[in-house]
């Protein structure tokens, strides 16, 4: 197995945190736990001393031919996918990079994922196993760096996406995959109606698609895999080339359509596949559908329970990314259903008994 | 050391009556078909891991979901455990019954609710078997993607407890990566929805938890799968080998190319002559391995990388590479490697499948180890391999009428999991822990790592009346485990108490 250091600053700082922990856990002082600061607008604020693991970094495996990878939750994303890039491979599932400071720890726990979401799998499917560190400050391993491990239960997902509340990611191991041979992308005028039409219809062919979004009378579809597949799929789609970049802007939220006017909030709608535009009061050009309409981001000042009402007939939720801008009156996370909470409590409780973890990041009450 | 349940190692358990139970049980939840007669609970008493068997108190068979809540509700309030069965093919005793408990079988729960082409996605309730759901999506050119072995008989139920895999998953995921959404019930009768049809749900990801935890948190009432388009065509690669060693190293070239085959598997000389002759699928049987590569997608790119792929191989030192020439071969190439089991099953009277993974570098190494076990213990395995994800299966031939055999083949696929955990790899990666691989958590786990397992399980069932004693060892069953393993003198755990 290859040894690799990112740069020299890398460092195992592991004993640090879990004395902090333990302290923290003595005391009862609750932890804000911080990477590269750049995903702190997501979420509620949480109050508390900071963990910092921005130090943790540097890749601890890599065997490019197991297609796995070990690494420090500190690490930046930068520089994991240029180490990854380096051997043709990638982060399948395309975490979005809010800024230069963002880190791999950060963005597992968060569990967000770009525009190839819908084909590849969430950042939680890439996860094989982490290390975590408990309330009592103990530093143990669960999953592994294989493949397929159901030994135990899976506490590595259930880590992703739980945004540091069960406890401390110091290291996690993905699975990573090859950069597909050949890309190509497009754009293709058509309405909001005929695009969720062919969407559906492409979706249930074996096409090489990996993104497809939609904004203000335009498709965006993106293809990768083999140059044969790719270059025929391209002939029969049509339509003008598409800078790659345009994805890369969608993801991190640089694309122009993400600057808010006053008393906009920006929110993230999640809805069911081939779900038709919800009977809301915004214009078509403040809906950013992504994830082929599986996504949808929309820029408005309606209330947090028109849309979160929307939403739960069609079996989805919204997610408010500036909870802020309407005064921090709105909780950024669609509230759990009552038997849902109280195992979320009962978890909680579990883990992280005198709630030192980012204590409130989901939900008041956890 | 015994795997069946002890209460001295694996916690008491609550003693009721018999009849008081069913009397109860008959009281609270009447329609429902309740099992009581030894005769009629005989069938019960294992599921794939026919080794051990137990007859369960009662059995029920519950067919609306009232009826599992009422039963539930009423295990909750008498302390008395329960044991979810669905179609009972698991290879890892994770149905296992109890003497003291219910067992719960879901099996007729078999109802497709929907299939929507459009949205890619089926609804069904847990009895539904495997193949079922891609038979119901194929008319819309869609299919389930997790195909385990027992696919015409094992329930979507079941593969969500066991998170279920197969010859497909280095491409296309396990059961937890192609589960939408499930609906549980608790112990305490709670109705519960995890994940969603959208492609996330707020709050922690219960979903994942879920998937794999063997019914120890939940029972699964209604499952929804995403269906995937069937890809355009599907082409197989076989090659034949001399050598193990450099059929494991031809396995590392082809990924190490850029190619993520649909199925990887791998076949040693032993398990290609069973193979061979059960269902005469036209392989080599002077090869000491074989490997079956299947490339799937759209046809351009599928001819472009059998090419890369057969290039590979021969510099790999392949001795024959042969492509099948049409459906029918490809089905044939396929129906040697699926049936290698009940292949291995007619060479030897009885045999025992283990399960683990490890890093694919450790091929070499870790087939050595089992050669080595295999001589010494004089029992011969037989080696399926996906090769691709790095899941090993061989096969220890035994028979269970010779004195002493069964407890040896358990002792050498004991020590064998524990070549894959010294490697780096995992006791199962797809067959689950249940009653059988209890003790090799021990190994696996750090007693720290397995108190966090308990603090999962205390969140859902603190009375752990969830088929209990599977999946996660306690500390005190760790401690007897360690006992017997004792190197250089120095006893594991000393910290824990022990029997």
């Amino acid at each position: 197995m290859t040894e690799l250091a990112i740069h020299a600053a890398d460092q195992d700082i592991g004993d640090q945190l879990c004395e902090q922990v333990r302290s923290a856990y003595t005391d009862r002082t609750p932890l804000r736990i911080v990477g590269g600061d750049t995903r702190g607008f997501y979420g509620r604020p949480v109050e508390g001393q900071a963990l910092n693991l921005a130090a943790h970094s540097g890749i601890v495996s890599y065997d490019p031919v197991e297609l796995v990878v070990t690494v420090r939750a500190g690490t930046r994303l930068s520089a994991l996918h240029a180490a990854l890039a380096e051997n043709h491979q990638m982060l399948a599932f395309e975490p979005p990079i809010f800024g230069e400071a963002s880190t791999i720890g950060g963005a597992v726990a968060t569990g967000l994922s770009g525009p190839r979401r819908p084909w590849a799998g969430a950042a939680r499917d890439f996860v094989l196993g982490t290390r975590v560190i408990t309330q009592e400050g103990k530093l143990l391993r669960f999953g592994g760096e294989v493949m397929k491990n159901v030994a135990g239960y899976d506490l590595s997902r259930l880590m992703a996406g739980a945004q540091g509340t069960l406890g401390v990611l110091t290291d996690i191991s993905f699975k990573v995959l090859p950069i597909p041979t050949a890309t190509h992308s497009l754009r293709l005028p058509l309405n909001l109606a005929d695009a969720l039409k062919k969407l559906a219809e492409l979706g249930r062919q074996p096409l090489p698609i990996t993104a497809a979004a939609w904004h203000n009378g335009e498709l965006f579809l993106r293809l990768e895999g083999g140059k044969s597949s790719v270059s025929a799929t391209q002939t029969r789609l049509g339509g003008e080339s598409l800078e790659a970049s345009f994805w890369t802007s969608l993801r991190d939220h640089s694309h122009a359509f993400f600057q808010l006017n006053d008393g906009q909030a920006l929110w993230r709608l999640s809805l069911p596949p081939h779900t038709a535009p919800l009977k809301l009061d915004i214009p078509e050009t403040d809906i950013f559908y992504d994830w082929a309409g599986c996504q949808r981001w929309l820029k408005t000042s309606l209330e947090a329970s028109t849309l979160r009402a929307a939403c739960e007939a069609v079996g989805g939720h919204a997610t408010c990314y500036t909870p802020h801008a309407q005064g921090g009156a709105v909780e950024p996370f669609t509230p759990l259903n009552k038997v849902v909470e109280k195992y979320h409590r009962n978890l909680k409780a579990e883990l992280d008994a005198h709630g030192i973890f980012n204590p409130g990041r989901l939900y008041a009450a956890f | 050391m015994n795997i069946l349940f002890d209460e001295r190692l694996d916690g008491e358990l609550v003693r009721r009556d018999k009849s008081e139970v069913l009397a109860d049980l008959q009281q609270a939840v009447p329609e429902m078909t309740l099992l009581h007669r030894e005769e009629d609970l005989r069938p019960f008493e294992c599921d794939g891991l026919a080794a051990y068997r137990v007859l369960p108190m009662l059995v029920a068979l519950p067919e609306t979901l009232d009826q599992v809540k009422g039963l539930l509700m009423r295990c909750h309030a008498l302390g008395v455990p329960v044991v979810t069965r669905g179609a009972g093919t698991g290879l890892s005793g994770g149905a296992l019954p109890l003497e003291q408990g219910v067992l719960l079988v879901m099996s007729r729960f078999n109802q497709i609710l929907k299939v929507d082409p459009d949205a890619r996605l089926a609804r069904v309730q847990p009895g539904v078997r495997n193949l079922a759901i891609s038979e119901a999506a194929a008319p819309y050119g869609l299919y389930y993607a997790p195909d385990p072995s027992s696919q015409i008989a094992c329930s979507i139920g079941g593969n969500v407890a066991e998170n279920a895999g197969g010859v497909h998953c280095l491409k296309y995921g396990l059961t937890v990566h192609n589960v939408m959404r499930v609906d549980v019930l608790t112990i305490e009768g709670e109705a519960m929805t995890l994940g969603a049809e959208s492609l996330d749900a707020p709050g922690f990801d219960l979903l994942a938890l879920m998937n794999g935890s063997e019914g120890m948190l939940g029972v699964v009432t209604e499952i929804t799968v995403k269906l995937l388009p069937k890809p355009e065509t599907a082409k197989v690669l076989m090659a034949s080998f001399d050598d193990v060693e450099k059929a494991g190293r031809a396995v590392g070239d082809i990924i190490a190319a850029g190619i993520i085959p649909g199925g990887l598997e791998m076949m040693d000389k032993l398990a290609i002559k069973a193979a061979e002759d059960f269902v005469k699928a036209g392989y080599p049987l002077d090869a000491e391995a074989i490997l079956l590569c299947e490339l799937d997608g759209v046809e351009a790119d599928v001819d472009d990388d059998c090419d890369t792929v057969r290039g590979v191989l021969e510099k790999a030192g392949a001795t024959n590479i042969q492509q099948a020439r049409d459906e029918a071969e490809r089905a044939k190439f396929w129906a040697g490697r699926k049936n290698a089991f009940p292949a291995v099953g007619r060479m030897s009277p009885d045999y025992y499948c283990m399960d683990g993974t490890i890093p694919r570098r450790e091929l070499p190494r870790v087939l050595k180890g089992i050669a080595a076990l295999s001589e010494e213990s004089g029992l011969a395995v037989a080696n399926v391999f996906h090769a691709g994800d790095g899941n090993m299966h061989p096969l220890i031939l035994f028979d269970a009428n010779q004195e002493g055999q069964l407890a040896l083949a358990e002792e050498v696929g004991g020590k064998i999991l524990e070549l894959c955990v010294a490697a780096g790899g995992s006791i199962t990666g797809e067959h689950g822990v249940g009653r059988e691989k209890i003790n090799q958590m021990c190994s696996q786990f750090q007693p720290d790592e397995i108190s966090v397992f308990h603090a999962l399980k205390a969140a859902f069932d603190p009375q752990r009346l969830l088929n209990p004693g599977k999946n996660i060892p306690t500390l005190a069953r760790c401690a007897e485990f360690g006992a017997m393993h004792v190197h250089n003198n120095e006893l594991p755990h000393p910290e824990l108490p022990r029997f």
